[in-house]
């Protein structure tokens, strides 16, 4: 973008290793320590002798890693599912209809984000126990399956749409809710993709609501999983302990590698504009 | 006086119609709007305010409303030597993330912003940390912190200065927690960056360059301002969310050593999970949302200035 002559591209190249080098530390020796045996570990060994996957195995067999991951895969593809029916229907609403109270809704709907997660918590706890569905996957998922962020993301896309085109549609005999469905739905493809993937991040890495909501291995998320494993098994079995988180690390990672380029240019044009 | 209000009512609502005939879609949008309305209303209004309202009363241990209180419970907590601590460290750990991570994400997207070899790799390398979950980074970093075997340590050890308990010294654990922070955060920051800098016209740089222009004069005064709404927009979500920061206090401290990262979020999930006393714990967030409403209007005043938008 920014054109450099061959001593200027040099010094980048040096400067961008060291600070890839310190920025991947973390990574990389969570990823050495998840190979060295538990007692090799507490002697102060901090790379593995050999490829040694026994605390992969370990993770895999005691700590109850892949139902947990299964837990985490069903809990975040219903938030993903749902946040992208209700937000592009809102989103659609916002875009090509026109009613009375669009400018206060649509506020109220952007109000939203405004309103911290701890503001709303403990009483939300209440909720979902008033609806017996705590230890459940929609108890779980219940309170992010409206997202504001989400509608107006999509606001922003469904308004590069043509207005000739609903309006062809609407003409051609097209309900509203056909020329959601087979029109703008399937034009903004794209979008939907990027949102599915930005807002799965998110709901993968959900922290302090599974926390609240799960108290079981049944329904218990990942990120809850590695903070029991943690607690278990930090004072001896370091190895495991790594190892569950580079196997909790590596399903959003791989998506992150995936759809980076995506992701950047997606979310700079409908986040910020 | 009634009655020429519903007159009034009446003409304006005559006048929207008639301005457009879609103006009858209100139906159709309702029911396109319901499920989200329904489910703010249940999971974002009514909870905000029955946490207001909880706020005003003592409660059981069973979340039970004893007695009506008043400004009480928010009496007691602005009082206890716990909860100024908690704001003080919240305070601090807000400043040593927020201006670090934008800083650090802004770099990194501006340095790896030219298209050349391998840029590909580094862009992946920063961005990587979106993709690691708050509890997995916080292990990692457990490891980093330790005393014995961490790197950090190790390093202090090379330059000839004594071990630092990162985690278990109250001086430094705050300061610990919110470098990790800092990590975990920047991949997110760094790819917005990435993505606005990438949209800015290349023609531009083109000029630029032709005019022999330095890079740093062309950061400060074309980059920065062609990016203004993206420094608002990433320095906005970055304070919200280090002031909502949770799951690695909870991984990595707990909020000690001594209270050092009891920070007012993880104070509120204390006080009503742990010492089930949900009165007090509703009066802190009322605290800390209209500390996040107070900070984040008069950010948005204090940018309008200096906001500009293409």
């Amino acid at each position: 973008m920014i054109k450099s002559n061959k001593f200027q591209t040099t010094i980048l190249y040096i400067i961008l290793i060291g600070l890839a080098v310190i920025y991947i530390l973390p990574i990389f020796s969570g990823i050495m320590i998840s190979f060295v045996p538990g007692i090799d570990y507490l002697g102060g060994s901090l790379f593995p002798k050999s490829l040694n996957f026994e605390n992969y195995v370990k993770a895999f067999q005691n700590a109850n890693v892949p139902r947990m991951m299964i837990n985490s895969t069903i809990t975040s593809s219903l938030i993903v599912t749902a946040q992208l029916i209700v937000s592009s229907l809102a989103a659609y609403a916002f875009v090509f209809l026109n009613f009375k109270w669009k400018e206060p809704l649509f506020f109220i709907f952007l109000m939203t984000m405004m309103v911290p997660f701890e503001a709303t918590f403990i009483a939300n706890f209440q909720t979902i126990k008033a609806m017996h569905l705590i230890d459940s996957y929609f108890g779980i998922a219940l309170p992010s399956l409206a997202s504001a962020f989400s509608t107006f993301f999509l606001r922003q896309t469904f308004k590069q749409i043509p207005n000739e085109l609903i309006e062809a549609s609407r003409v051609n005999g097209f309900n509203h809710w056909r020329v959601y469905k087979d029109v703008v739905m399937p034009i903004s493809k794209q979008s939907l993709i990027t949102l599915a993937i930005y807002q799965f991040l998110g709901a993968w890495n959900m922290y302090l609501w599974p926390l609240l909501v799960s108290t079981n291995n049944n329904v218990r998320t990942v990120q809850i999983g590695l903070r029991q494993i943690q607690s278990e098994e930090a004072l001896t079995e370091w190895g495991v302990v790594m190892a569950s988180a580079v196997i909790v690390a590596l399903p959003t990672l791989i998506i992150l590698y995936l759809s980076q380029k995506r992701l950047q240019e997606g979310l700079a044009e409908g986040a910020v504009k | 006086m009634q009655n020429k209000l519903i007159l009034e009512q009446k003409q304006s609502s005559a006048k929207v119609q008639t301005k457009s005939f879609t103006g009858k879609d209100l139906k159709v949008a309702l029911l396109f709007l319901l499920p989200s309305i329904v489910l703010f209303s249940l999971f974002v209004f009514y909870p905000m305010l029955k946490t207001i309202y909880t706020s005003l009363f003592l409660t059981s241990t069973g979340s039970k409303l004893v007695s009506f209180a008043g400004i009480e419970n928010y009496l007691i907590a602005m009082k206890s030597s716990v909860f100024q601590n908690g704001f003080k460290s919240t305070i601090i750990f807000v400043l040593a993330t927020v201006p670090l991570t934008v800083i650090f994400g802004f770099l990194l997207a501006f340095l790896t912003s030219e298209k050349i070899r391998g840029m590909a790799f580094f862009r992946l390398i920063f961005s990587s940390t979106m993709g690691i979950s708050v509890a997995a980074s916080s292990i990692f970093w457990q490891f980093m912190f330790n005393p014995v075997n961490g790197y950090l340590n190790k390093v202090m050890l090379f330059f000839g200065q004594k071990p630092i308990g990162w985690l278990t010294d109250p001086k430094y654990a705050i300061y610990a927690v919110a470098f990790a922070t800092i990590w975990m955060n920047i991949g997110f920051i760094y790819i917005i960056f990435l993505g606005a800098i990438q949209s800015i016209e290349t023609s531009l740089f083109e000029a630029a360059a032709i005019q022999g222009v330095k890079k740093t004069y062309l950061m400060r005064k074309v980059i920065i301002p062609i990016l203004s709404p993206t420094f608002y927009f990433v320095i906005t979500v970055s304070i919200i969310n280090s002031f909502q920061a949770f799951g690695q206090i909870d991984m990595l401290t707990k909020g000690g050593p001594n209270n050092a990262t009891n920070t007012l979020v993880y104070q509120i999930y204390q006080d009503s999970f742990i010492n089930l006393n949900s009165g007090r714990a509703s009066a802190e967030a009322v605290i800390l949302f209209i500390i996040i409403v107070v900070i984040t209007l008069v950010q948005t005043k204090f940018s309008e200035s200096k906001v500009h938008y293409q």
